[in-house]
């Protein structure tokens, strides 16, 4: 990894009683597309608000390319952020809040004009300069706040749920759309969501926080694949988590699945959970051994382009497993299934 | 049954406030008259236009009429800029103390017009509060005139009125989101830049607002002016009282209301539609 | 969040500008000298003096019945009013009615005084009605501008109360006349205690409309307070202000406690 344009060093925030952050570390390279995936109350919006310099960590520091920003208020930044509600100010126009940031660095007229106007022909804009937000679709305001702040070209660009506020069918365009405009600019963003999905599409690397903590950072792949702690598991794709006792043999005996799980590689010391995607389960007759197990279905939901079947197991376990459509129709509701998974599948959890 | 609703009020407001009205017009184009009540319609003797050229061509209430005006402008102002930082300092404040503070800045209301108004004649007359302290630590010899003068006026006026201008600034600025000024900041504008900017436009509804509401019912005030203004301060409501119950020439002081109403038609348009937008 | 000075500066500034002189009349009301505003030892006087003052008591008395039967009728009137304003849709007329429902608001008291005593003068003429002005006029008049008051209050409760409320009553059995009763008064009820409250504190605090729309028969608490005020101070009216800051201090926190009773009960 080059040489980090920003670094968090032992951040902490509480806010009474509720840790908001704990003692977190980070490194976003320049360039980086990095999201920050936490349900409610993980902390990740204060994160970009200690960022931003809205709020002041208890503890800890944010350096921008080594220089410590504590007690640069957040005007004097040189960082910036898009807002969730978008924060457009009603009473300027669409051009007069691009121009707004560029003012403020006292840009002059002709140079101010020109980057307004390239910056919402980068945004598909141009003939909205004149127009006030409340005359604005949902899309057109996040586009407008999004100018906004690249036309102040940051070298980093905090993004709190920029697509939250779309419509589901604009949100997949609006995404590619950011991740166009970030290769573009060569910015780096830090984008904030909940939304796994979004996150996995998106960013090249994910950070997935748990009550102020930093419990996995890695490429979308390696974080869905192999991922970290049963929170990570079930909060990203829904996986299984069956909890067991080693069995000695490196397999983890799960008597609520009524079956053994064995990885790929030795179970690590100390293990007593691994992560199944309910996508790597097969349905498969006359199974036997390890990685095997039998249930009886207990409902079938129809998602499309596959179909998800809960099974409920012996020790009394109910698992999530995929049905691929071209495997032809699911079993019914009661029938007795044989499941079986490969080794590869079953992942390790470590906390 | 469904239509009482709008039959009780269509026709309370109609016999209370709309034929009303319509009754100081006619009067005003009446004529005077010896006797109780002491006009003669126009039914009688044609329209009457004597009242209206006198009001119109005399200075003396020409001038009444601009002092009315000029002391609304004034009051309003300086309401204005003592309910600006006030508002400011609600809105900003933590959450637990807002509405007691709220409650503060409204109760004076509840504690009655004239009494306060008697608070300031006992601190600012000869014999006062202020005048004592001054004499007692010697900066004086003998008291100022400080009752009955124009900056006594205006103490009484503001003082009455000033609750009324903070109320709607708080509103405006309560509605402001922070999110916006965080916004500006991030965008690179300092503390007082963002007040500019940002804070003060987006309050100017409600600055408007809190101006027109101390304006509209300053401009016909009589009490104050009554009570605490020097005998120079003949501003269009003190005139109208006058014409009514000592002169008794109804007419004229009917035609000093519809002229009132006229000047203020503008104003009062003015802040009902800023009424409507927010 | 920047914690800047100034803002709270001026509301401390403000708030001393606002209660300082209610400060020292309530204070002074208490000192045993003639003249007010002066120390002269802690003493009840004034307050025995103004129980005994006939005039003052027959007054307040006056005032209090008018005060309090015009916020009622105030309530009623602004409750329909607000009513038409909210609910009622578009009909023929709605404009002036909207205006003429605004108008209380908005005029000078001197000239609804005016407008009032006339309309009651022309009336007198024509029907005999009203033979004697006094309370009764006194009452219709501050009724009218209580009730345009009561009327915003109301409008602005009903403008953000979600109609599906009342329609999941209806949903769920209740006729138009339970609905009203079950549901949205009792959402209503805050506006409507605000609306008295606010009426009637208007009635006891007009002298020019009374003064107008009043007669010989009919002398309110304020008519004679300002009376007394253009003769000059008199430590009574000290006492008195007291009485009526003690007054409003209560309803005022009476009315508090009641809202936030009402507002927690939901």
């Amino acid at each position: 990894m080059s040489r980090p344009l920003l670094s968090l060093r032992g951040l902490s925030r509480r806010f009474g009683e509720t840790v908001a952050l704990d003692r977190l570390d980070l490194d976003v390279p320049p360039g980086e597309f990095l999201a920050l995936l936490g349900g409610s109350g993980s902390g990740k919006s204060t994160l970009l608000r200690v960022i931003a310099g809205f709020e002041a960590p208890d503890a800890g520091q944010v350096l921008f390319e080594g220089r410590d920003l504590a007690g640069v208020p957040p005007h004097a930044r040189p960082l910036n952020m898009m807002f969730q509600s978008y924060a457009l100010f009603p009473h300027l126009t669409v051009a007069g809040n691009v121009a707004y940031g560029l003012r403020r660095e006292g840009v002059a007229r002709a140079e101010r004009h020109r980057r307004v106007a390239e910056a919402l022909a980068m945004v598909g804009l141009e003939e909205f300069g004149r127009r006030l937000p409340h005359r604005l679709s949902g899309g057109q305001r996040q586009r407008v706040a999004l100018a906004r702040v690249l036309v102040k070209r940051p070298r980093l660009l905090l993004l709190d749920e920029p697509l939250g506020a779309l419509d589901a069918g604009l949100r997949e365009r609006t995404g590619f759309e950011l991740r166009a405009l970030q290769r573009e600019t060569g910015a780096a963003f830090i984008m904030v969501t909940h939304d796994q999905s979004e996150a996995l599409a998106l960013a090249d690397r994910v950070a997935v926080l748990e009550q102020g903590r930093l419990v996995q950072l890695g490429p979308p792949r390696a974080v869905y694949e192999r991922p970290a702690t049963r929170f990570v598991a079930s909060f990203l794709g829904g996986a299984n988590v069956l909890e067991g006792r080693p069995d000695g043999a490196g397999g983890l005996d799960c008597p609520l699945l009524g079956g053994t799980l064995r990885p790929a590689e030795t179970l690590p010391e100390g293990c007593t959970a691994c992560a199944l995607r309910p996508e790597r389960i097969a349905l498969r007759s006359g199974a036997s051994g390890p990685n095997t197990a039998s249930g009886t279905i207990e409902e079938v939901a129809f998602r499309g382009d596959d179909s998800l079947l809960l099974v409920r197991m012996p020790g009394g376990a109910v698992l999530r497993v995929g049905h691929a459509e071209e495997d032809g129709a699911p079993p019914p509701r009661g029938s007795t299934v044989q499941l079986s998974w490969e080794a590869a599948a079953v992942v390790p959890l470590l906390g | 049954m469904r239509r009482l609703p709008l039959l009780v009020p269509v026709l309370w407001l109609g016999l209370l406030v709309a034929v009303p009205l319509l009754v100081v017009l006619v009067l005003s184009v009446s004529w005077p008259a010896e006797g109780v009540p002491p006009f003669n319609l126009p039914g009688v003797a044609g329209l009457n236009g004597d009242s209206f050229a006198l009001v119109l061509g005399d200075p003396y209430y020409r001038a009444a009429f601009l002092k009315a005006l000029v002391v609304a402008g004034a009051t309003a102002g300086l309401c204005l800029l003592l309910a600006f930082p006030m508002a400011l300092g609600l809105v900003r404040a933590a959450a637990a103390w807002r509405a007691p503070l709220l409650l503060l800045v409204l109760l004076p209301f509840w504690t009655g017009f004239l009494p306060r108004l008697g608070a300031w004649i006992g601190l600012l007359r000869d014999e006062g509060w202020i005048n004592h302290l001054l004499q007692a630590w010697g900066f004086i010899e003998t008291p100022l005139p400080l009752l009955y003068s124009w900056p006594a006026l205006f103490l009484g006026m503001v003082h009455a009125y000033l609750p009324f201008a903070v109320l709607p600034l708080y509103a405006s600025l309560s509605r402001l989101d922070p999110v916006l000024e965080e916004a500006a900041a991030d965008l690179g504008a300092g503390g007082f830049t963002v007040f500019r900017t940002i804070t003060l436009p987006l309050a100017a509804p409600g600055a408007a607002a809190a101006f027109l509401l101390v304006f509209i019912p300053a401009a016909g005030e009589y009490v104050i002016p009554e009570l605490l203004g020097p005998p120079s301060a003949q501003v269009v409501g003190r005139v109208l009282w006058q014409e009514f119950f000592q002169n008794r020439d109804w007419p004229t002081a009917a035609a000093l209301a519809v002229l009132l109403l006229l000047a203020l038609l503008i104003p009062i348009h003015l802040f009902q539609r800023l009424e409507a937008r927010s | 969040m920047r914690r800047s000075l100034f803002p709270r500066l001026g509301l401390l500034l403000g708030l001393l500008f606002l209660w300082l002189p209610v400060l020292l009349l309530a204070g002074y009301a208490f000192s045993d000298a003639r003249i007010p505003f002066q120390w002269g030892g802690f003493s009840w006087r004034w307050f025995v003096a103004l129980a005994g003052n006939e005039r003052l008591l027959a007054a307040a008395w006056l005032s209090l019945r008018v005060a309090a039967s015009a916020a009622t009728l105030a309530v009623v009137l602004g409750g329909c009013i607000g009513w038409v304003l909210a609910r009622q849709g578009p009909f023929r007329g709605r404009p002036l009615f909207g205006a003429l429902a605004g108008a209380p608001l908005v005029l000078p008291d001197v000239v609804t005084g005016l407008s009032l005593l006339l309309f009651f003068v022309l009336l007198e003429g024509a029907t005999g009605w009203p033979a004697e002005r006094g309370a009764t006029t006194i009452l219709l008049a501050h009724a009218t501008i209580g009730g345009a008051y009561a009327a915003v209050l109301v409008q602005a409760r009903l403008a953000t109360l979600e109609r599906e409320l009342e329609e999941a009553a209806r949903d769920l059995g209740a006729g138009p006349a339970t609905t009203f009763a079950t549901i949205t008064l009792p959402l209503l009820a805050p506006s409507l205690v605000a609306g008295w409250l606010l009426a009637f504190t208007l009635s006891l605090d007009d002298v020019v409309v009374a003064s107008f729309v009043s007669g010989p028969a009919g002398t309110t608490l304020p008519m004679v307070v300002f009376s007394m005020l253009r003769l000059g101070l008199t430590p009574e009216i000290n006492a008195l202000a007291v009485v009526i800051l003690l007054l409003a201090l209560t309803s005022a926190g009476g009315a508090l406690l009641l809202l936030r009773g009402v507002l927690g009960r939901r």
